[in-house]
C-alpha cells in the first residue's frame, strides 16, 4: 500500500512538462506541483468520466503526454471507456488508477469484489498493449521512469491507502484553488490553444 | 416528405470543421458509418457507453478540437449525469446528433424514447432543433455556431433516422 501524497511526490519528479489530470489524488497533488498551469484538477465533474476525458484530451493533444490518475471506483463506473482507449491507442496517455478499495469520499464502503478484482488484467483484456500492478512505494519508484519511457496507452494499477472522507460534502475543506474552467482556460492559454 | 440523406449530414459536419465523431451506433446510421469511416478529415471515436461520449467530447474540445457527439435518444437519457457534470458543468460547446427513435409526426408516438426526449432536453435546460429531411439539415449548422457561442450542448433530433425507423413508414 501506498499513501496517495507519497506516490504523487515520486511521481512528480519524473513528470516532465506532462498534463496531469489528479482525479481523486487532486486534493494532494495541488500541494505538489509546480506546473499548475499544465494540470486539470477537475474534482470530480461526473463519476466514471475521468478515462474518457483524458482520452478525448489525448486525442486533442498528441504531442503532449497527458497523465491521468483515476480511480477504482471510476473504472468500475466507465470500464467501457478501456476497449475504446485501447482501440484508438494514443501513444501519449498514461492511466494511473489508485485503488484503495473503497468509496473513500463516501465514507469508506467497499467498491464491488474489492478484494480480488484485477485491473490491470482487465486492462490488459481490453487491449492495452502495456498494464502494471503495483502495491508499494519502493516498487513505483523503481518502475516509474520505465512506465513512463514507453509509449501509451499505459495502464498501471496501484494499490492505496484509504484516506476516508466522512463528512458531508458542504462541510468538507475546498482544496480547488481554481474553478474547473478556469483551469483548463489556463492549460489552454499554455499551450497556445484558443478556447 | 423528403427524406434526409447521410450525405448531407456529412457535409454539415464537414462544413463546420468537426474534426472527431465521437459515437455509439444508433438504429439506422449505418450508412452515415460508412461515409465518414471513409472519410480522412474525420477521426471517429467509438464509446460502448453513450456517456462516455460526453466526457470524451469535453477532453476534445478542451484540447482545442472540434467533437460532434452522435447518439440515439435512449442513450442520451441513460447519460443524463455525464450530460450535466462533463457537458454543461464543463462548458462543453458540442452538439448532439440525437436519433429521434419512435418520433413520428403522423398519428400517436407509441414509442417511450420518443416520449420522453424533448422532456429530458428541456430539463436541462438544452436547446435542441429537429431535423427530418435534408430541406432542414441546415439546422445542424445554426446548431454548431449556438454550440459555440453559448459554450454548451445543443442538440440536433434526428427525426428521419436516415431513412428507416419510423413507425409510420
Amino acid at each position: 500500500m501506498m499513501k496517495t501524497a507519497e506516490m504523487l511526490e515520486v511521481f512528480n519528479r519524473q513528470r516532465g512538462d506532462a498534463i496531469v489530470i489528479p482525479g481523486r489524488g487532486g486534493r494532494f497533488w495541488v500541494e505538489l506541483s509546480e506546473q499548475p498551469e499544465r494540470d486539470l484538477p477537475l474534482g470530480d465533474p461526473a463519476m466514471g468520466g475521468h478515462a474518457s476525458f483524458a482520452l478525448g484530451l489525448a486525442l486533442a493533444l498528441p504531442n503532449q503526454r497527458v497523465v491521468l490518475f483515476d480511480s477504482e471506483g471510476d473504472v468500475l463506473m466507465g470500464m467501457g471507456a478501456l476497449p475504446t482507449i485501447a482501440e484508438k491507442a494514443p501513444a501519449n496517455l498514461y492511466h494511473f488508477m489508485l485503488d484503495n478499495g473503497v468509496y473513500a469520499t463516501t465514507g469508506g464502503q467497499p467498491v464491488p469484489n474489492a478484494d480480488t478484482m484485477a485491473y490491470e488484467t482487465v486492462a490488459q483484456g481490453c487491449g492495452y498493449p502495456a498494464t502494471y500492478a503495483i502495491d508499494n512505494l519502493e516498487d513505483f519508484a523503481n518502475q516509474i521512469e520505465e512506465i513512463l519511457g514507453q509509449p501509451g496507452p499505459v495502464f498501471v494499477a496501484l494499490k492505496i491507502d484509504p484516506e476516508i472522507i466522512n463528512e458531508p460534502i458542504n462541510n468538507r475543506p475546498q482544496w480547488q484553488r481554481k474553478t474547473r474552467n478556469q483551469a483548463v482556460a489556463d492549460m489552454q492559454a499554455e499551450l497556445g490553444i484558443g478556447g | 416528405m423528403a427524406e434526409l440523406s447521410p450525405a448531407r449530414v456529412l457535409a454539415e459536419l464537414k462544413n463546420n470543421g468537426v474534426t472527431h465523431v465521437v459515437w455509439l451506433p444508433d438504429s439506422e446510421t449505418n450508412f452515415l458509418y460508412v461515409l465518414m469511416r471513409d472519410e480522412p478529415s474525420i477521426d471517429l471515436v467509438p464509446v460502448s457507453r453513450e456517456g462516455h461520449a460526453f466526457s470524451t467530447a469535453a477532453g476534445l474540445a478542451a484540447g482545442g478540437q472540434k467533437p460532434v457527439i452522435l447518439i440515439q435518444n435512449t442513450g442520451m437519457m441513460e447519460s443524463g449525469d455525464s450530460l450535466r457534470g462533463w457537458g454543461l458543468g464543463m462548458n462543453t460547446p458540442v452538439v448532439m446528433m440525437v436519433g429521434y427513435r419512435g418520433w413520428t409526426r403522423h398519428g400517436v408516438i407509441t414509442d417511450t424514447a420518443a416520449f420522453y426526449t424533448e422532456r429530458f432536453l428541456h430539463a436541462f435546460n438544452i436547446n435542441y432543433y429537429l431535423v427530418e429531411s435534408d430541406e432542414d439539415a441546415d439546422r445542424i449548422s445554426v446548431a454548431f455556431a449556438e454550440a459555440q457561442r453559448e459554450k454548451r450542448p445543443v442538440a440536433v433530433l434526428v427525426g428521419d433516422e436516415y431513412h428507416g425507423f419510423n413507425v409510420s413508414r
